[in-house]
């Protein structure tokens, strides 16, 4: 068992969710818990359907591989294994082992005394994920509106759902979910950046900068520097959003508007104030 | 629940401003003022200024102006000077790049040399904000990974509005500049070459991009998550590890069985960002100058089968005269 030089000290009993301390060990780097249990079966009997999947279908080639949702003709009920049944089966796999993992991130954060942040975050992501292949498909009548699990099959997924709105760009929850994107990535390499170039100064050999550079290179350069601790909010608060918003653009398509997304704006053509 | 979560600064204390490091001797500009937003302090600090704005910056920002009013007042021009409608229509309306005919001329001002003149201005003021992200860095003996990390993001901002243009042998490639235009420019330059999707670089672009996403989720997260032990201060924990660095540290160990350290992170995220639009320039580059259609490209290279031949061989209308 490799640990880290202060890993010992940290390791210590208690602060698990359900289980007492029955799952309450490690195994390598690996903190294990009830949770890791549950993430780690749901884990391995998803990737068993996905290998069954694969072995029953028509390709090993890894872009052509493709597991695809029952047809719309199920509706919400069970499909028979080869038709979209090991979909839903390999879907609930994942979603059960989303969700330990969270929960499994939670104990750690217990654990180590931090707050629950980290498990949140992750709530976003998994929320993505369920809008795409459980909330819509719900709202809209069927298992057959989730997308395929395969590399091309769900870029193909992304294109042909895109098209159905005429134009998916002027989805402005889309275009919420975009800037947000974005943003995060300017945030990410300007802290990224700063840290470094802090820590590596331009002089080889030059002490390393502090905190009060940072916050002069960005007064200097864009007038405000929104701190150390401000930037990880921010950083957060952009990740999340880009989450939130991708989760939304896509949920209100179909189920809350049928029509070509440009088509949208027409409210805002006919405000009575332009008259 | 009803527990501090670190989300909004609760006291708010300040004495004088913090002017920043003193500027190296010879530095001809000053530093302007520096004021308190309690708004700002909610959130990030509560200091706003003092600004550093230089020769660089002071020449970035007017031609940046210029090329902003000339697009402006294009938009305007375009709906016969009736600001009711350039506010009703603003959304739509766009400066437009020249028409095919013009190739690499330069056309007179009304039918596209405005959209040259800015991409001109836009140009100069980009790369003199770069040699200013630069300079500055240099003036407070910090490293220069800002403003390379911005020359990525330059990249493909040259690639779209200059290289991929003159590889093309026509100024009328470029974005044109308006905010739902642009979005129109996007999904026809997709459709015009086969489906975007396809691209292997644009695959990568997307993957870093959401990866960057995914990374400051993680990274904010748990710094915010052990902010109770200083892991904000992520300097003093590079150079002098405390408790705050090995928390961080062994939550994702025992989460995911590895972990970066304080600095190793800030390197991820500054190779995430950046070649989230280097690759993202390198595959628009490609695009209808090596490559005309990503999916017959993509059915050459096995990412996907071809169709079944379900309908009756038929003469490519393209190839008829």
């Amino acid at each position: 068992m490799s640990m880290l030089s202060f890993e010992e000290k940290y390791r210590v009993r208690g602060g698990t969710l359900i289980g007492g301390d029955l799952f309450d060990f490690w195994v390598g780097p690996f903190y294990v818990g009830f949770f890791g249990i549950t993430s780690a079966f749901f884990a391995l009997l998803g990737t068993v359907f996905i290998f069954y999947g694969i072995a029953t279908g028509p390709t090993w080639n890894i872009w052509q591989i493709n597991i695809a949702p029952p047809d719309l003709s199920y509706g919400l009920g069970f499909a028979p294994i080869d038709e979209g049944g090991l979909w839903q089966l390999i879907t609930i796999c994942a979603i059960g082992a989303f969700v330990s993992w969270a929960l499994r991130q939670a104990e750690i954060s217990r654990k180590l005394g931090m707050n629950y942040h980290v498990p949140i975050a992750f709530g976003f992501a998994i929320l993505a994920y369920v809008s795409l292949v459980v909330i819509r498909p719900v709202l809209m009548g069927a298992w057959g509106h989730g997308f395929p699990y395969g590399i091309m099959s769900h870029l193909d997924w992304v294109s042909n759902t895109g098209y159905q709105y005429l134009h998916f760009h002027y989805n402005p929850a889309h275009i919420i979910a975009v800037t947000f994107f974005f943003t995060t990535v300017l945030a990410l390499g300007l802290h990224g950046g700063a840290i470094l170039s802090a820590v590596n100064p331009h002089q080889k050999g030059d002490t390393v900068k502090t905190a009060y550079h940072e916050n002069s290179f960005f007064r200097d350069t864009i007038m405000y520097s929104i701190g150390s601790l401000g930037i990880h909010r921010l950083g957060l608060f952009l990740a999340l959003n880009a989450g939130f918003w991708s989760a939304v653009c896509i949920i209100i398509s179909g189920p809350f508007w049928t029509r070509g997304w440009p088509e949208w704006y027409d409210w805002w053509l006919s405000l009575p104030i332009w008259s | 629940m009803a527990t501090y979560q670190n989300i909004f600064n609760r006291v708010q204390v300040h004495g004088e401003p913090d002017m920043g490091v003193p500027l190296p001797d010879g530095t001809i500009w000053e530093r302007g003022k520096a004021k308190f937003s309690r708004l700002f302090g909610l959130f990030g600090e509560a200091q706003v200024g003092p600004g550093y704005l230089g020769t660089t910056g002071l020449l970035s920002l007017l031609f940046g102006i210029a090329a902003f009013e000339i697009i402006g007042f294009n938009m305007w021009a375009s709906v016969g000077w009736d600001p009711v409608q350039f506010i009703r229509l603003l959304p739509w309306l766009a400066l437009e790049p020249p028409s095919p005919e013009w190739g690499l001329r330069i056309p007179p001002l009304n039918e596209g040399g405005w959209f040259i003149l800015t991409g001109l201005f836009l140009l100069i003021s980009v790369l003199l904000w770069w040699v200013r992200m630069y300079r500055r860095a240099v003036a407070l003996g910090m490293g220069t990974h800002v403003a390379w990390a911005f020359a990525s993001a330059i990249w493909l901002f040259l690639v779209l509005g200059l290289f991929r243009p003159l590889l093309m042998g026509s100024w009328s490639e470029a974005v044109p500049y308006g905010i739902f235009p642009h979005l129109d420019w996007t999904t026809a330059f997709s459709l015009r070459y086969g489906n975007l999707m396809y691209n292997p670089f644009h695959m990568l672009s997307i993957t870093f991009l959401y990866g960057s996403v995914l990374l400051f989720a993680m990274h904010g997260a748990t710094i915010i998550a052990s902010g109770n032990y200083g892991a904000h201060r992520e300097i003093e924990q590079i150079v002098d590890r405390g408790t705050a660095a090995e928390r961080g540290a062994i939550f994702w160990r025992w989460t995911m069985g590895f972990n970066a350290t304080f600095e190793s992170i800030h390197r991820w995220a500054w190779w995430f960002a950046v070649l989230t639009t280097l690759t993202g320039g390198i595959g628009i580059l490609l695009t209808g100058t090596v490559v005309d259609n990503w999916y017959l490209w993509g059915l050459e290279h096995g990412l996907v089968p071809p169709y079944p031949e379900v309908y009756p061989a038929m003469a490519d209308p393209a190839a008829t005269p």
